[in-house]
Order: structure tokens, then C-alpha cells, then sequence
């Protein structure tokens, strides 16, 4: 076990480091810099912005003083907004993306295990055929057009929900919708297909026979297995809600990091490009790490195979 | 028993020619038979040839162009000249949408191209190593599947265009979706040919002395044709949204151009007044990843029966 946790950390940490490596190199492959498409500046000023942001270093020396402020936490200043830096940034806007990104989650996940387990139940009933058709179309349906439509018909055309910006609860339930949307469809796929194939278990056969009631065998035996999936998928999902967040949060206009981070990309903000990428990519690999590890820690033949690897 | 002469007559001819076995059919034909009983996957079959043929043709036959301005017919409803309607600068939108069909099929195809390319050679090559290199090349693939597609995607748009603040290259599309897109093909590729290289036939063509190149490109990579084909058709879609998702962000195409996403994302500044803007470029996208998603399953289906769950 703690073998396996030692390895999985290692290779965490060396994915992010591959990651802050190339998107550094990248950042400043880009010809020009990033003050070249001001107006013309005289080389003097020129001159000292550079210095004063010190990228007159030759890059391996930008890249060391770089990785070192990393470590102390520190991802530099924005070369857009003077005097901001990508941390203040960062911390004054993550809440926000955070908060909606915990909604559609819970969103996704609640409403997802619960639709596939009823649909598992009612298999080949009409309750099932409906849940599928759903989750076929949730999955076609991009998060921007749903978003787009929520808010015609919710907002202008029925009046009932705030079509913009951000502050109360009722503003976090139309950008939680379209963001949850997605995956919510595709749990509610990975749940059903999960719980019929854990229904059809002899072990399910073995409850059954011992008399056991039928409440019991659904919630402690059936399900508790059929979930594993969908444990293994929160990973991918928080990918997807994260990435998300950079649509619903322009539509709605809502103040998140998400929304920041396309307009660093419209106004070729590098550092905060850089730093956004950077955060986003340890926030994932780190959640991707704790759900590898929970996984083998719920299934013991998870384990068995790592070992024996 | 008494054993008769009658018992050593001759068989009618016409009985021998039933107890024959049925012709043997090859298992391209036999997938083909599978797929033609889907009807879902035939129809959407069907709708994307349609789809193709329209967004080749379309914009031909339509009296206007992608780019036509005419600003004394804005915002106008669905009518006679105009079966879309027009945009706030008074260009057709059913010309706009053909257009954006273009792109968007075209960064879907180029994508399954470049994704067949890249990503069946380097699973092939690793697959066919083995050992350290093997090991090394999926390392690789690892680190960069740890970091969310998307990133990936964006990071390389803006490395590609960095003066792009007012549309991107198609190419800088392309070379972003392609880079990223052949992880999971070479994963599926290495997998099988790992377990395809340890049988006979390949045995046999090493002992003839087949050079390593041969055995991949003519015995390995024909074998897995049917994976590939499966991995490749559902990596459209996905291609299809990114590019939606990205023109919507503002990384698509540069602005007289439309594709899908863009079309959407300029139908939210109008939202309120013209809803029906949204709605051409909204279906024609939600459809074509529904007619995409089912003819992926059904390839899955006809090609791959053992991945069917």
C-alpha cells in the first residue's frame, strides 16, 4: 500500500513538473515577448520594463528564478494589470469558480447516480427508455447552446432566474445546470450499465436466495459495487467541470477564474496563462492522485494487480 | 439390425447442395451486415453524407456569400430570400451555417486523420518494442494524459497565433487538435498489438525473416483496423466540440469566417431581441454530435463485438 502511495506521488510530481517545464519553454517560444504588440516603445522604456520583470535573464536563468518562486508558492506578477499578481489574481477569483464547480459536481453526481440506479431498476420500462434518450442527447448537447438556452427561456422569456452576473444562490443555478449537465448524462449512462451489470452477479443471486429484503440487497449489495465506476470517473469529471467553467463562466458572466483566464488569453496575458495552467494542472493531477488512491483502497483487486505489476 | 442396401443409396444432389456450409464471409463484410441492422447508426450515416454534400455544395448554389453585408436587411426573421434569417450585419445565416458545417466537419475529419497517423504509429512502435522503450514512450503518454485535453489545446493555440487576438489559423486548429488528440489511440493500439504480437503469425513472419516495419504496417496494424476505425470515429465529435467550444472562448477562426461556435457565441450579444439567431448554428451542432455519437457506437458494435458491453 504505501509503496503504491510513494510511486503515485513520485509520478505526480513528475508530471507536474513536465507540465510546468513545457508550458515555461512554450510561454517563452513565443516570438516577440510579451510587450511587443504595445505600441511601439522607445527602446529605453523597453529596456527597463524588461529588466523591471526581469526577462532581459537568459531563460535558463528566468526558468531557475521561476521554478524557485514556484516552490515558494509564488506564480509572478501579470504583465497586463500593473501591480497585480497571478496570485492575487488567483485567490481573488478561484473562490468563485470553486463554489459553482462544487454545485454542478454535487449537481452531476447526485442527480447522475440516482437517474441510472432508477433507470438500472426499471430496465426496459418506459422510466428507463426516458432516462436513456436524456443522457444520449445531455451528452450531444454542448455546455455553451444548453447555457445559451437555459437563459433565453429561464431568464427572458419566463422571467424566473437572474440571467447574469453573480451573488445569490439563485445565480449559481443556471451556470450549475449547464455545467453539470454533461456529466450528470454520462453517470447516469456509466451508473445504469454499472448496477445491471452488478445485478446480474450470482453473489446478487446469493442474497436474493437467503431471503434477504429486497431494500437491502439494492442500497448495501448492488450499489455500493456499482459505484465503483463512477469513483474512477470523478477524475475526468472534475477535468471536464473545471475546463467548463471557462464557457459557463462567459456566458453568465460570472467573476471566476475561468472567466479570467479567457481574457488573459484574448489579451495574451503569458504569466497569467502560464500560472492559471499551472494551478489548474496541480489541482488535477492532485485530485487524480487521491482518486487513484481511494480506488485501490476500495477495490482490494486493485491492489492485487499493482502488486503483482 | 439388419443393414439394408437401402441405407448406401446415393444422396439426391439437391440435398448435398443444402447441407452445405453458407459461403464464408470476411469480417469486414460480416461488420457491415452488423452495422446495416442498426438503424440508427445507418441514419446518421446517411445525415453526415447529406451534411458533407451540403457543406461542400451549399454555399455554391446559395446567391450569397459567408461575408456578404447588408445592412438593410439586419436581424431579420426566417423568410422567403433568407430561410435562416440574417445576422446583425445582415448576412444570411443558412449560408453562415453551411460555411460553419465546413469547418467544423473539417477539423473533425483532419483530427481522426492526424489522430490515425500519429497515434497508431506511436502505440504500434511502442507496442512492437517492448521493454524500455515501450515503457519509456508510455511514461510519456501518462504525463500527458494527466494534464485536461483542453489546456493542452488552448496553450498551443496561443503559442501557434500569438498575435491572434482577432481569430486563429485554421492550421494552428488542426496542428492543436492533432498534437493532443492521439493519446488514447496509441493507448488502445499498444494494447492490442502487445497481445497480438505473441501469436503465431507473427512468429512465422519473423521466421521468414519479415523486417520489423513489414510485420507492423502489413501483419500487426491490419489486425487492429477495427479498434482504430472505432477510436478514430468517435474522436470526431469530440474534435467538433473542441472547435465549437474554442471558436466560442473567441480561439476559433479569424472573424468573417464562421464556424459552428462562433455563430453560437454571436448569437448571445443578440440574444435577448433575436433569439432565432441561436437556433440554426445550436441544432445543426447538437444533431451532427448526435448522428457522429451513434455512428460510433454503432462501428463499436459492428466492428469490435467483444468492446460492446
Amino acid at each position: 500500500m504505501l509503496e503504491f502511495v510513494v510511486r503515485r506521488l513520485l509520478s505526480a510530481i513528475l508530471a507536474i513538473w513536465v507540465v510546468i517545464t513545457v508550458t515555461f519553454f512554450f510561454m517563452h517560444a513565443i516570438p516577440g515577448g510579451p510587450f511587443q504588440r504595445d505600441k511601439v516603445l522607445p527602446p529605453a522604456i523597453k529596456e527597463n520594463i524588461e529588466k523591471r520583470y526581469k526577462l532581459d535573464d537568459p531563460l535558463l536563468v528566468q526558468y531557475k528564478d521561476y521554478m524557485l518562486n514556484l516552490l515558494k508558492g509564488d506564480l509572478g506578477p501579470s504583465f497586463k494589470y500593473r501591480g497585480q499578481t497571478v496570485n492575487g489574481i488567483i485567490a481573488a477569483r478561484f473562490p468563485v469558480s470553486l463554489q459553482l464547480g462544487l454545485v454542478a459536481f454535487a449537481f452531476a453526481l447526485l442527480v447522475g447516480v440516482s437517474v441510472g440506479i432508477v433507470a438500472a431498476l426499471n430496465q426496459g420500462k418506459i422510466l428507463d427508455y426516458l432516462v436513456m434518450s436524456f443522457s444520449t442527447l445531455g451528452v450531444a448537447i454542448p455546455s455553451f447552446i444548453l447555457g445559451t438556452l437555459l437563459m433565453l427561456v429561464l431568464s427572458y422569456k419566463l422571467g424566473l432566474l437572474p440571467p447574469a452576473t453573480w451573488g445569490t444562490p439563485l445565480h449559481i443555478i443556471m451556470p450549475a445546470i449547464s455545467l453539470g449537465a454533461l456529466p450528470t448524462a454520462y453517470i447516469a449512462r456509466l451508473t445504469r450499465s454499472s448496477m445491471l451489470d452488478v445485478l446480474s452477479q450470482d453473489y446478487m443471486k446469493t442474497a436474493k436466495a437467503k431471503g434477504l429484503p429486497r431494500r437491502r440487497i439494492v442500497w448495501v449489495h448492488a450499489i455500493k459495487n456499482a459505484i465503483i465506476p463512477v469513483l474512477t470517473y470523478s477524475g475526468p469529471l472534475l477535468a471536464g467541470i473545471i475546463t467548463g467553467t471557462f464557457v459557463v463562466e462567459n456566458i453568465f458572466a460570472v467573476p471566476g477564474l475561468g472567466k479570467h483566464f479567457v481574457t488573459s488569453i484574448y489579451n495574451r496575458d503569458y504569466t497569467v496563462i502560464l500560472g492559471t495552467t499551472v494551478f489548474y494542472s496541480m489541482i488535477l493531477i492532485g485530485l487524480n492522485m487521491l482518486v487513484d488512491i481511494a480506488y485501490s483502497q476500495f477495490d482490494p483487486r486493485i491492489k492485487l494487480s499493482a502488486r503483482k505489476e | 439390425m439388419a443393414i439394408s442396401p437401402e441405407l448406401f443409396k446415393p444422396l439426391d444432389k439437391n440435398r448435398v447442395q443444402a447441407d452445405e456450409a453458407r459461403p464464408s464471409i470476411t469480417y469486414w463484410q460480416d461488420a457491415w451486415r452488423r452495422l446495416k441492422k442498426n438503424p440508427l447508426a445507418i441514419t446518421s450515416l446517411i445525415f453526415i453524407a447529406l451534411l458533407t454534400l451540403t457543406a461542400i455544395v451549399g454555399p455554391f448554389l446559395s446567391p450569397y456569400s459567408y461575408s456578404d453585408q447588408d445592412f438593410d436587411n439586419i436581424h431579420l426573421r426566417p423568410c422567403r430570400e433568407h430561410p435562416f434569417g440574417t445576422d446583425n450585419l445582415g448576412r444570411d445565416i443558412l449560408v453562415r451555417t453551411m460555411y460553419g458545417a465546413r469547418i467544423s466537419l473539417a477539423v473533425g475529419f483532419v483530427a481522426a486523420i492526424t489522430t490515425c497517423v500519429i497515434g497508431v504509429l506511436f502505440g504500434g512502435i511502442s507496442g512492437l518494442a517492448g521493454g524500455k522503450i515501450d515503457n519509456l514512450m508510455m511514461r510519456f503518454v501518462d504525463i500527458m494524459y494527466s494534464i485536461p485535453f483542453l489546456l493542452w489545446v488552448i496553450m498551443l493555440i496561443v503559442i501557434l497565433d500569438p498575435e491572434g487576438s482577432k481569430g486563429v489559423n485554421l492550421s494552428s486548429i488542426f496542428i492543436a487538435l492533432g498534437i493532443v488528440y492521439w493519446l488514447p489511440m496509441a493507448r488502445i493500439v499498444r494494447a492490442q498489438i502487445l497481445s497480438l504480437k505473441e501469436q503465431e503469425f507473427i512468429l512465422a513472419a519473423t521466421t521468414i525473416g519479415a523486417k520489423k516495419r513489414k510485420i507492423l504496417l502489413q501483419h500487426l496494424i491490419p489486425n487492429v483496423m477495427g479498434s482504430i476505425i472505432v477510436t478514430a470515429t468517435i474522436s470526431i465529435p469530440e474534435a467538433i466540440f473542441t472547435e465549437s467550444f474554442l471558436s466560442f472562448i473567441g480561439l476559433g477562426v479569424s472573424a468573417p469566417m464562421a464556424s459552428w461556435g462562433m455563430l453560437a457565441s454571436d448569437a448571445l450579444t443578440t440574444l435577448r431581441s433575436y433569439p432565432h439567431v441561436l437556433v440554426f448554428p445550436a441544432v445543426a451542432i447538437c444533431i451532427t454530435l448526435l448522428a457522429f455519437n451513434f455512428i460510433g457506437d454503432g462501428l463499436r458494435d459492428a466492428l469490435d463485438p467483444k468492446m460492446r458491453k
